[in-house]
């Protein structure tokens, strides 16, 4: 399979795929086709390895069978090498998809007798490209050859063919070589292996090995420049490549809680940015641990995938120590939503580290990757070193939107001036610390810095119990924010004022009641008296009238006596 | 081991003795090959004469016995018998050095 170049070089040069994990990247659609390409680096840097590789995936993915002429090993030592990543080079070979031929020499038993050239070498590799039809085609270490025979002259010139001879055939070939001093081959042969030279390099760096692969020369294409670290693991070849370092990554929009509701609340009312880089930092014991999983939790019953790097206890500590906060992490790892990556980080390289994170995130795809903690990663490389390799991670991670949590020990002054700088990286930065007074230690929790967003500035107290993680209300005496032993006895003096002040109100409710008793009775007593002079008024009224009509009736009476009849 | 020293009587061999077992690899008919063949076809016949089994390879025809006989350089003289196994590269116009190394 071919890939064409993309840049606007005069010559259109066409690439061959090797199918090795970020080397495609680097060299922007792999080696130059039908072309030889020099491997050079020390022993024990990966070049068979490599080269294999490029022949196997040919042979399987790009329908280009290959010759991998071998100068050191043997068929059988191959074929045991490749099974370790789980290749079965035996049966490639009996399917005609690659050809293996093993060249051995003796020198002792050689006695050289005038001119000769290497025709043999040409007619196996012609019979066993012919073979299988072969595009591709290995030389491992062609070197080997000077030090087999003893003409010099002889072999460069014969060199100097073969690969005209490769090239004439359209033959995309790797000849490997051993760094010699100054040079990238140890005869000289670079010379006419120059269109595309790839370096490996192996640096032990106290007791850690750090592999790192540079392309130094590509001609008439562009290339990635630096030196790219890559570890081989049990699937072969893993490079990671950062080609285009820029700064262009979509600023994110979408909120995701933190799992811890007054969290949430101090971080603008929303929680986190999606795709930001957190880092919690705080002194030993004060919970960094458990607010990031508590994120975790929270991403993953949203349905989202977490990957969590654990680099200083093992995934077992974590489940138990998260048990014993509330929260169950189990059911996540079981739906396969969260899987912990525990490693001790002396184990392996700053550059390892980060090729295997690279490459655990390509496979699982998580939304959200948790690093607890970076501040042992210190211990592997120089705090420069660190730095510039969080800066990679971030650089892999952020453009595609995913979303970083590490976590950092420090002491009580490293908290406002962390050693490592990496703050001016950092997205959301939240310290958790321990505040001593009144000969007591209580813990708060507080957002340094939060970009895009309002955030709280408050330091806010919080308790780890087993109902997980708790911020406390904030708690206002006449001296200000109260934590700890001094906010309980401002509690306990509020509470005594309050109740104090509702005996006083209970009091005085009972003497209003007292008092609108009193007038009750005083009102119904003044009333009746009222009615009952009223009620006099009225019957001396009656009687006067009473007493009137008699009056008149007799009045009239009179007057009927005298003078009617 | 004991090899006949044939200088001394002459090129005669002794019957008893072991007889040698040489190939020669060629590539194709260039003047090195023919060079080569006529100078070991001379020693053959002047040093090792009646003891020596010459066998004549191109490996452009039989390319599988370059791959089976490790053969890169040509041309290549192998001597298989008697052992220890030697190679010979060149045109082989060094034939006493050949011849010497031959008969150690």
């Amino acid at each position: 399979m071919v890939m064409e170049s993309l840049d606007l070089e005069k010559q259109q040069l066409t690439k061959s795929l090797t199918g090795i994990q970020g080397l495609d990247e680097i060299t922007k659609g792999g080696l130059p086709k039908g072309r030889t390409t020099l491997l050079s680096g020390a022993a024990g840097c990966g070049k068979t390895v490599l080269a294999m590789q490029f022949i196997i995936n040919g042979a399987t993915r790009f329908d280009e069978p290959g010759v991998f002429m071998s100068f050191e090993e043997n068929e059988k030592e191959l074929a045991e090498n490749s099974s370790s990543f789980g290749i079965d080079l035996q049966a490639l070979a009996v399917a005609n998809k690659i050809s293996l031929d093993y060249v051995s020499f003796d020198r002792s038993e050689i006695t050289e007798s005038g001119d000769y050239n290497l025709d043999g070498l040409f007619v196996r590799l012609d019979a066993a490209i012919k073979s299988i039809g072969a595009k591709r085609v290995v030389l491992d270490t062609v070197e080997v050859i000077f030090s087999g025979l003893s003409n010099a002259a002889i072999i460069r010139a014969e060199l100097r063919r073969l690969f005209r001879w490769l090239k004439d055939r359209g033959i995309t070939a790797i000849v490997t070589a051993e760094k010699g001093p100054g040079s990238f081959t140890r005869y000289g042969i670079e010379e006419y292996a120059s269109d595309c030279v790839i370096q490996l390099d192996n640096v032990v760096h106290d007791q850690i090995s750090n592999r790192r692969l540079r392309i130094i020369k590509y001609r008439g294409s562009s290339h990635g420049t630096n030196e790219y670290p890559f570890l081989i693991d049990e699937e072969g070849f893993n490079i990671m490549a950062l080609t285009s370092i820029e700064l262009n990554a979509p600023a994110p929009t979408r909120r995701i809680s933190t799992g811890i509701k007054r969290l949430d609340a101090m971080l603008g009312g929303q929680g986190y940015y999606e795709g930001s880089s957190i880092l919690l930092s705080g002194t030993a014991g004060t919970g960094k641990t458990t607010v990031s999983t508590y994120a975790a939790d929270a991403a993953c019953s949203r349905g989202e995938r977490c990957l969590y790097f654990a680099f200083e206890e093992s995934d077992h500590q974590i489940f138990r120590d998260m048990r014993s906060v509330g929260l169950s992490l189990n059911r996540w790892q079981q739906k396969g939503l969260l899987r912990i990556e525990a490693l001790r980080p002396t184990l392996l390289g700053l550059e390892m580290h980060l090729v295997r994170i690279y490459k655990q995130v390509k496979e699982f795809k998580p939304q959200l990757v948790i690093l607890d903690p970076i501040s042992n990663l210190a211990a592997t490389g120089e705090t420069t070193e660190v730095k510039i390799m969080l800066t990679r991670l971030l650089d892999f991670l952020k453009p595609q939107g995913i979303t970083v949590i590490f976590t950092q020990s420090a002491t009580p002054r490293q908290l406002e001036q962390p050693e490592m700088q990496i703050t001016s990286l950092i997205d959301t930065w939240i310290t958790l610390r321990d505040i001593e007074s009144n000969g007591e230690r209580n813990r708060a929790i507080n957002v340094l810095k939060s970009r895009g967003m309002a955030h709280s500035n408050q330091v806010r107290e919080y308790i780890l119990s087993d109902r997980g993680f708790e911020i406390l209300d904030v708690f206002t005496g006449e001296d200000g924010n109260l934590t700890g032993s001094a906010r309980f006895a401002q509690e306990d003096k509020d509470a005594a004022a309050k109740l104090l002040g509702e005996q006083k109100i209970e009091q005085k409710k009972r003497k209003l009641e007292h008092n609108r008793h009193r007038m009750e009775t005083e009102r119904i007593a003044l009333e009746a008296a009222n009615i009952n002079s009223l009620a006099e008024q009225a019957k001396m009224i009656a009687e006067e009238v009473a007493l009137g009509d008699l009056a008149n009736t007799q009045k009239s009476n009179d007057a009927r006596r005298r003078g009617g009849k | 081991m004991t090899r006949i020293v044939s200088a001394k009587n002459g090129g005669a061999a002794d019957p008893a003795k072991k007889t040698y077992e040489l190939c020669l690899y060629i590539a194709g008919a260039s003047p090195r090959s023919h060079q080569a063949v006529a100078n070991v076809r001379k020693l053959c016949e002047d040093s090792l004469s009646g003891v020596c089994n010459l066998k004549i390879v191109d490996i452009l025809q039989q390319p599988q016995a370059a791959k089976d006989d490790q053969i890169i350089a040509v041309p290549t003289l192998i001597k298989k018998k008697p052992m220890p196994v030697r190679r010979f590269i060149g045109d082989m116009s060094n034939k006493e050095e050949i011849l010497r190394v031959l008969e150690a």
